[in-house]
């Protein structure tokens, strides 16, 4: 980072003693009266053309010298399946636009130096050629259905259906901090919910009329996924429109309220990896948000935690569910489920940890959950 | 305001046409004026004022963003209640300020300033007409526009704050008032302003479009027309198709915020209450919002292009390379331009299928694009070139068209979008493509015209100082925000604290923030030369470019009506620099080839047939001369 600063502030000294260098020049040249261009040429006409030629220079340095410095500073490579994909993609293209990036400015500085006006000399007439122009209309053409056929394949993918296996969580936002829930201890298996049920401890608005829900159990610091197999979040948001964007992972989605949407994805290195990779015992992968939503918008920060599957089963287990930290929703509950529910209740922390859950019709739906009409029903 | 009057001073100098006239009033003259020069002074001195603003906006966040917590107390006089006891900006207070440095630098400077200044300006000079087709209109146009300004600048000082949820205002963060307190009368107040705006923008958009379809002088066909007036034209129907559908959107959601309306509301549980309205749906806004945004992008940036070509052209003393071409490149980014808007939103829960449609029709763009940067370095190939001002500020919008351009191939990828998305890697991209190359075009179109718009020259050196201060400041700003874009940052953050993963550049961020100080700083220097050059400049004459087009055979100051006596007719294409053959290194648009016999080309030879035709029609001048 010094570097970058250091480069950085170089140019700009150099280009700036530059400019008062041409300035003096000027006010000489005009005092002594040795200027001896036309009327219509500006007065200092070499100097800036000059000034390309160096600005081409220092620029080319300044480029390298801070893509250098500032890529320490990247984010590790990415730690999910389809994010390296993503990553590949990147900087392929990256490379791919480098070179217009670099040929374009710089024929533009040179060719600007280089015809600068001379006295005598006139310019060249020259309005069209039509050659020249469909080759490089073709050029671009080619390259952007490269990029974009590329592009596409990987977006499809990445926005296919998740696969039946996959770990579905869900994750809530709202102003301004993230809730995740999941299936629960038992059936792993997502409750119906209604944003109408919301209140200052049902955060998510669990519906517990759903068999489904009695198990539930969430967190609003932090989210575990396990490594090496599909996580599918499925993300809503209470309030206002928030972003779910996990920046190690390449995730991003938008939390809408009253419209679900979801984002599946292979995380496959776990958090101890990456620590050990890193060779950074503090770092942990977190989840952010990156739709405006109000004052706390740079702060909705939430861990992530992946760890293996045998730990996150683990971990599921000894969560407590919804019912068990807040015992007096059984009301709530109807009464064919009461007994069903009494498990998850404090008071009878010895039940079974593996009661198979029955199948019901409810529970089909209330595990799918997408679209508006989940929570209205 | 002062200043504006006094520019228009010199336009007393009168034409014996003019005697007969009966003197208007100093409302009717430099106030409520119908006169396109007046009006477009008035729209260009309006942009620099909000400029001033937005840009100082700007720079109060970019001093939280390179310094957190900076102490502020030194501007408590401007920022009041804004700051806590120990000085520090309110986390409500920065969102405002982004809001509104978006909203008035994209509306107010860029759309106002650059577009209603030289379409007012130039579509008349350069078309060869007395004025635009409604005069009366355009004047509302510009009090439409003053109005919003007034709006909107009432806003900044209101208890609650501006509007406060990103330039955008995506409901329901906008629509609802309980969400942060900018939402509230602030909210309603940039509502009332954007909708006044619109107003002025689809009156002035139909002026200019019915003004270059029917006033053209004798012989100014389509393909003589200068591609300043090319790009105004396709930016006007731009702007006339897109910004109703950003009224309906504002309508429908004035309405969600007074009357209860469920348009983009739905299933909604804020300050412990759930709300009723279901069914709603803020994508909804998005998308009418981003039929507006999209084609917005071009409707500031085509006008920027337009200029660009005219004084590339001029001042490489060359015809621009590939007439026909930009033609064409331009009318393509116009028409693309209305159906990519959904590229703003591959992450926004929309269908994934649209997402890879408008990826596709976004990366099309870059074929346009490319073609207009290539035509532009070709036009500067084996050239004279002057480097006035205006020439050096329009390379360097095509370099920053270039720059900013190629990192938009990245974000119209939809999957390259998923990690890219709101972060400052877009920040970084816009401010060049669009924010700097636009701002650049209107440097370019301000130092060009001046003369003609005042009668006296700009300082030259002055300008370059300013070119290279800008130039290079603006690289220095936005180029490293890639570098933080690709290492995750969120836009519209207050602050970096809050994260292990944002915890990386804070000196970078720093440097940034002191880059910006010294860009701001540097357009001082224009601020001075402009007003000094209205008053002290050193007098222009006539044609001070040695350019083609029409506005440089009106006189030096160019009166009510433009041209005393005839408008002359036009008889060829506005780019015959350093013809062959020809005496001089440009021959005017009113030269007809029948005097130019020793640098025709063979085509050009049959025009001479055609001449007495131009010649015997007046059809667009309903008045004969100069009223």
């Amino acid at each position: 980072m010094v570097y970058i600063i250091g480069l950085l502030t170089l140019v700009f000294l150099v280009l700036t003693v530059m400019v008062i260098a041409r300035l003096r020049n000027v006010v000489k040249g005009v005092n002594s009266g040795t200027e001896t261009r036309p009327e219509n040429i500006p007065s200092g006409n070499s100097w800036n053309a000059n000034l390309f030629i160096l600005f081409t220079i220092f620029s080319i340095i300044g480029v390298i010298g801070t893509y250098i410095a500032a890529e320490e500073d990247f984010l590790p490579a990415a730690s999910s399946v389809h994010g390296r994909r993503l990553d590949d993609l990147f900087w392929f293209s990256m490379g791919v636009l480098a070179i217009p990036f670099l040929v374009v400015n710089f024929l533009l500085f040179y060719f600007s130096y280089k015809y600068q006006y001379k006295p005598g000399r006139i310019a060249t007439y020259y309005p069209e050629n039509h050659k020249l122009e469909i080759i490089w209309t073709a050029i671009p053409a080619i390259v952007m259905a490269l990029l974009v056929f590329t592009g596409w394949r990987a977006w499809s993918d990445i926005t296919s259906e998740a696969p039946a296996d996959a770990e579905v969580i869900e994750i809530v936002g709202k102003q301004f901090n993230w809730i995740v829930r999941y299936g629960g201890v038992d059936d792993n298996r997502l409750g119906n919910y209604n944003y109408k049920l919301i209140d200052a401890q049902n955060e998510v608005g669990i519906d517990l009329t759903d068999e489904n829900s009695l198990d539930d159990f969430t967190n609003n610091t932090e989210i575990h996924i396990p490594a090496g197999r599909p996580v599918l979040l499925k993300i809503r948001a209470r309030d206002v429109l928030h972003s779910v964007f996990i920046p190690h992972m390449r995730v991003k989605m938008d939390a809408v309220p009253g419209m679900p949407t979801k984002f599946w994805f292979v995380p496959d290195k776990t958090t101890n990896e990456i620590r050990a990779e890193l060779g950074d015992p503090n770092f942990d992968y977190e989840l952010a948000c990156t739709e405006i939503c109000g004052r706390g918008h740079f702060a909705m920060r939430m861990r992530v935690i992946v760890e293996d599957e045998a730990s996150y089963r683990k971990w599921v287990s000894e969560q407590k569910t919804f019912l068990q930290t807040y015992p007096e929703y059984l009301a709530k509950v109807p009464d064919n489920l009461k007994s069903k529910a009494m498990k998850y209740l404090p008071e009878n922390p010895t039940a079974p940890a593996t009661a198979p859950a029955d199948s019901t019709t409810a529970q089909e739906a209330g595990a799918v959950g997408v679209g508006a009409s989940a929570s209205v029903r | 305001m002062s200043s504006l009057e006094t520019g228009i001073d010199i336009t007393k100098v009168h034409d014996d046409d003019h005697a007969h006239h009966e003197e208007l009033s100093f409302w009717r003259k430099y106030v409520f004026s119908e006169d396109h020069k007046v009006i477009a002074k008035q729209y260009l001195i309006t942009g620099i004022f909000w400029s001033i603003i937005g840009l100082g906006m700007s720079v109060i966040f970019r001093l939280q963003l390179g310094f957190p917590g900076i102490d502020m107390s030194w501007m408590r006089p401007i920022l009041g209640q804004w700051l806590d006891e120990t000085g520090k900006l309110d986390p409500n207070f920065y969102l405002a300020l982004v809001t509104m440095h978006g909203t008035i630098m994209v509306f107010f400077v860029l759309t106002a300033g650059l577009s209603g200044t030289f379409s007012n300006f130039l579509i008349p000079l350069q078309i060869g007409a007395r004025d635009m087709a409604s005069g009366f209109l355009n004047m509302l146009s510009y009090w439409f526009f003053f109005i919003a300004g007034v709006v909107m600048f009432i806003s900044l000082f209101i208890q609650t704050g501006p509007a406060s949820g990103g330039w955008v205002v995506y409901p329901p963060l906008s629509a609802l008032p309980q969400a942060m307190p900018g939402s509230g009368l602030g909210m309603s107040l940039w509502l009332v302003s954007m909708a006044l705006f619109i107003v002025s923008q689809l009156l002035g958009g139909i002026n200019y479009i019915t003004t270059v379809i029917n006033l053209r002088t004798r012989g100014m066909s389509f393909n003589r027309l200068p591609l300043t007036i090319w790009a105004f034209f396709i930016t006007a129907i731009l702007g006339l198709i897109s910004f109703p559908v950003l009224f309906s959107a504002a309508l429908l959601l004035i309405f969600d915020r007074q009357f209860g309306t469920s348009f983009y509301l739905s299933e909604i549980y804020i300050n412990g209450e759930a709300l009723p309205n279901v069914g709603g749906s803020p994508i909804l806004y998005q998308h009418l919002f981003w039929f507006l945004g999209h084609p917005e992008v071009y409707i500031v940036l085509l006008p920027a292009l337009g200029i660009t070509s005219e004084i590339i052209a001029t001042n490489s003393r060359k015809p621009i390379f590939g007439y026909r071409a930009m033609i064409a490149s331009i009318i393509g980014i116009a028409f693309l331009a209305f159906i990519v808007w959904a590229h703003h939103m591959f992450v926004s829960g929309m269908n994934p299928f649209l997402g890879s449609v408008f990826m596709f029709l976004t990366l099309i763009i870059a074929v346009p694009s490319a073609v207009k940067a290539f035509n532009y370095t070709t036009t500067l190939w084996r050239g004279n070139i002057r480097f006035t001002p205006a020439m050096l500020f329009s390379i360097g919008l095509v370099s920053l068209f270039v720059t900013g351009g190629l990192t938009g191939i990245i974000l119209g990828n939809s999957a390259l979008d998923i990690q890219l998305h709101d972060t400052y890697f877009v920040v970084a991209h816009f401010h060049i493509v669009m924010g700097a190359a636009s701002a650049f075009g209107l440097f370019a179109g301000v130092y060009h015209w001046f003369p003609k718009m005042f009668g006296r020259m700009m300082n030259t050196t002055m300008g370059q100082i300013h070119f290279w201060a800008t130039f290079i400041g603006v690289y220095l700003v936005f180029f490293p925000l890639h570098y933080t874009g690709i290492a995750g940052f969120p836009r519209r953050y207050y602050t970096f604290t809050s994260y292990e993963f944002t915890k990386s550049f804070t000196d970078l961020n720093a440097f940034v923030t002191i880059a910006a100080i010294f860009t701001f700083i540097a357009q001082f220097l224009f601020l001075y030369n402009f007003f000094y050059s209205i008053f002290k400049g050193k007098k222009a004459s006539k044609n001070p470019w040695q350019s083609n087009t029409l506005e440089w055979t009106t006189p030096v100051v160019p009166g009510h009506g433009n041209w005393p006596g005839e408008i002359p007719a036009v008889y060829r294409w506005p780019y015959d620099y350093s013809k062959p053959g020809a005496k001089e290194d440009f021959i005017p648009q009113t030269v007809p080839h029948s005097q130019t016999p020793e640098s025709n080309l063979p085509h050009e030879n049959e025009e001479i047939a055609i001449e007495k035709d131009i010649e015997a029609q007046n059809f667009n001048d309903q008045f004969r001369n100069a009223h």
